[in-house]
């Protein structure tokens, strides 16, 4: 399942959670109970609740910045393939080169003129990973395409009139040295 | 009845109708940004046909708007339930109304009589580099609008500072810090003080965060030699942006506290875990907004661990502590249900349902795929429409209700059912935009995310007919209140 699809069902349910409790509630709201009671039921179940939440806050943390999911951005690149990209309005410049599969690249993207943000999609039209394209600043995306074949850049920043046609399209090839 | 409506929170004459004036203007505007949204939608569902450029102009002016009259609407709940136990100037707040009515003007002529359509984060230096869309003239007016607006509502803070530090000391003893740790809290401290002490504090770093980069942008806008760097100013823009968005829902939700217990017929005073909710909050508001940033790589790394850490944390006072506090209000209370009470729950549901997709998506490895798609609209459109809005019509019903309106017909009911209806709708559509890796603000959409601007279309045409339904009826219902309805000596 891609990361899309799993943060759509985990929002679902999350959704589905608030919605049955906040039904469950309003179902009971007609019906008459000491407040006194209803509250010191109800603290002690919250004490648990955050408990509950503050233990899965903690390993949600740790397993999603272990390890951090942003390439070091001052260290020097060891990628094997460095892309460099310049956003302009409204166009990328891309530095020429065929881009292999399997093999890490490194995006180096920065702009031109004013803030872009640099979207890499499949053919499919879902998007693989983002940095933004500022000027003054140059952004170091690490990626490592699976699959050879067509793949585009879409602007994810806001840049004015032609935001929306600011596409680049890209072919990524067959590595010839193999996949590691 | 009378513990619905004391006697507590009846207003002079002027009074009145000063609060009518800001709860009919809010509600006009938020019909008008409302059919921009709808606009919109239908464009990029290609059921009516826009040039970018009106498009952009549209988004800016629907974006800004949208903001600022949730900003106003909700000052006008924190005044009307602070003035109850500090004493507020009428003046200021008729002058916070006026910049901001003001400022309201010059954006809107901005955007479209000067065709500004850089989208209300003025992000540097896109107001100014304008490719001849707009002139540097028109984004330099968009900026001294929020200037303007910025001054009124720091007049207003400023105010309700000096109130509250007349009565309780400090802010510090309004937000109730000398109880964190100990003491026997005094029971009779009023919720809204907290709130309005925490709202103070933060926001006024917020607009002061965006008056240093508006002044900043406005000086590069006519001296290029005076250079910004870039990465900066949208530190303080996302700072500004942040803060002030989530203090309007502060200000609303003192709303909530207010009313809900008067329709549970049951108290829910202030806790020591209620005090640490809003001191913790008071804190997180400011540090959080590097969350907004995860994809700016060069942003040093411990200021999004921050972001996203902070945003997880942020979570707990609204589930735990507003949500949570609520539900145990409403749980077999007897409730008195009227529109108001219904209105209210509503808006627990989605503020606590909203920060559900705002939560994941403020995790850096999900926020690489989703930052900048619909994800992000999906999210806040779900806390704003079906959560702060509600805040702010549960107070507007209520308050006719007061004054000795009918507090609905069976009209308004049919109108809660489609506007939650219509407003779910809505918003799931953009969270699964979202998920089908649909950029946000494009005026031309791809055809695959066609069908959910469609639907979204409709379900946007529902929630503005339900809003046309409570706006007249709250309209009829403020104006047609006689004078003496809720006039008291002072």
């Amino acid at each position: 399942m891609i990361l899309q699809d799993k943060v759509w069902w985990l929002t679902v349910a999350g959704l589905g959670g608030v919605t049955a409790v906040f039904l469950y509630v309003i179902s009971q709201a007609t019906r008459q109970a000491d407040a006194t009671r209803v509250q010191a039921q109800s603290y002690t179940i919250r004490r648990w609740f955050f408990l509950v939440l503050v233990v899965t806050g903690l390993i949600v943390t740790g397993a999603t910045l272990l390890p951090f999911p942003i390439s070091r951005q001052h260290a020097l690149s060891r990628a094997p393939q460095i892309v460099k990209v310049t956003g302009h309005q409204w166009a990328w410049e891309v530095s020429p080169g065929p881009i292999k599969a399997g093999i890490p690249v490194e995006f180096d993207v920065t702009s031109a003129d004013v803030n872009h943000g640099f979207g890499l999609y499949d053919s499919s039209g879902r998007m693989l990973a983002q940095t933004q394209a500022m000027p003054g600043v140059t952004n170091r995306l690490a990626y490592t395409f699976a699959q050879p074949g067509k793949y585009r850049v879409l602007c994810l920043e806001y840049c004015g009139l032609a935001h929306h046609g600011m596409i680049f399209e890209f072919n990524v090839v067959e590595s010839t040295e193999g996949r590691p | 009845m009378s513990a619905l409506y004391p006697d507590t929170e009846s207003l002079t004459p002027r009074e009145r109708n000063v609060l009518n004036l800001y709860l009919v203007s809010t509600l006009a505007l938020f019909i008008v940004l409302m059919v921009f949204g709808l606009t919109m939608r239908l464009a990029q569902g290609t059921w009516i046909t826009l040039s970018p450029a009106v498009f952009y102009q549209i988004m800016t002016a629907h974006g800004a708007g949208m903001v600022g009259t949730v900003g106003l609407a909700s000052s006008a709940v924190m005044w009307f339930f602070l003035q109850k136990y500090v004493r507020l100037s009428l003046p200021i707040f008729v002058t916070n109304y006026v910049l901001f009515m003001l400022g309201a003007v010059l954006l809107l002529g901005a955007t479209f009589i000067g065709h500004y359509g850089g989208a209300w984060t003025f992000l540097y230096p896109l107001p100014v580099h304008t490719l001849g869309v707009w002139s540097v003239g028109a984004a330099a007016v968009f900026m001294l609008g929020y200037l303007v607006i910025g001054v009124g509502f720091l007049l207003f803070y400023l105010d309700a500072m000096l109130a509250i530090i007349r009565v309780y000391g400090n802010l510090g003893r309004g937000l109730g810090l000398q109880w964190l740790f100990g003491g026997s809290i005094d029971k009779s401290h009023p919720k809204t003080v907290v709130a309005s002490s925490m709202v103070i504090i933060v926001n006024s770093l917020g607009i002061l965060g965006g008056a240093v980069v508006l002044v900043m942008s406005l000086v590069n806008a006519y001296a290029s030699d005076f250079v910004l760097n870039a990465l900066f100013a949208k530190n303080l823009i996302y700072f500004f942006g942040h803060v002030f968005i989530n203090t309007s829902i502060y200000m609303a939700v003192i709303g909530v506290y207010e009313l809900l217990p008067r329709y549970t017929n049951r108290p829910w005073g202030i806790s020591r875990p209620f005090l640490w909710a809003w001191a913790a909050s008071t804190v997180m508001v400011l540090i959080v907004y590097p969350h907004h940033l995860m994809m700016d790589f060069v942003m040093p790394r411990w200021m999004v661990i921050t972001g996203q850490v902070v945003s997880y944390a942020s979570g707990l006072p609204v589930f735990l502590v507003t949500a949570y506090g609520a539900l145990t209000n409403i749980y077999r209370c007897s409730m008195r249900w009227r529109l108001p009470a219904m209105l209210l729950i509503l808006s627990m549901f989605g503020w606590a349902a909203g920060i559900v997709p705002a939560i994941i998506d403020a995790t850096i490895s999900v926020n690489r795929v989703m930052h900048n798609t619909m994800w992000v609209p999906g999210h806040f459109h779900f806390y704003l429409m079906l959560g702060v809005l509600p805040m702010l019509l549960a107070f507007m019903y209520h308050l006719i209700g007061a004054r000795g309106a009918r507090p609905e017909h069976g009209g308004d009911r049919l109108g809660l059912a489609v506007y939650i209806v219509g407003g779910l709708t809505f918003v799931l559509m953009f969270l699964a935009g979202g998920r089908a890796s649909e950029p946000r603000r494009y005026a031309v959409h791809f055809p695959q995310w066609i069908p959910y601007d469609r639907v979204a279309s409709v379900a946007a045409l529902l929630v503005i007919l339900a809003m046309l339904l409570f706006t007249t009826r709250i309209c009829r219902g403020l104006l047609a209140a006689s004078p003496t309805a809720d006039s008291r000596l002072k």
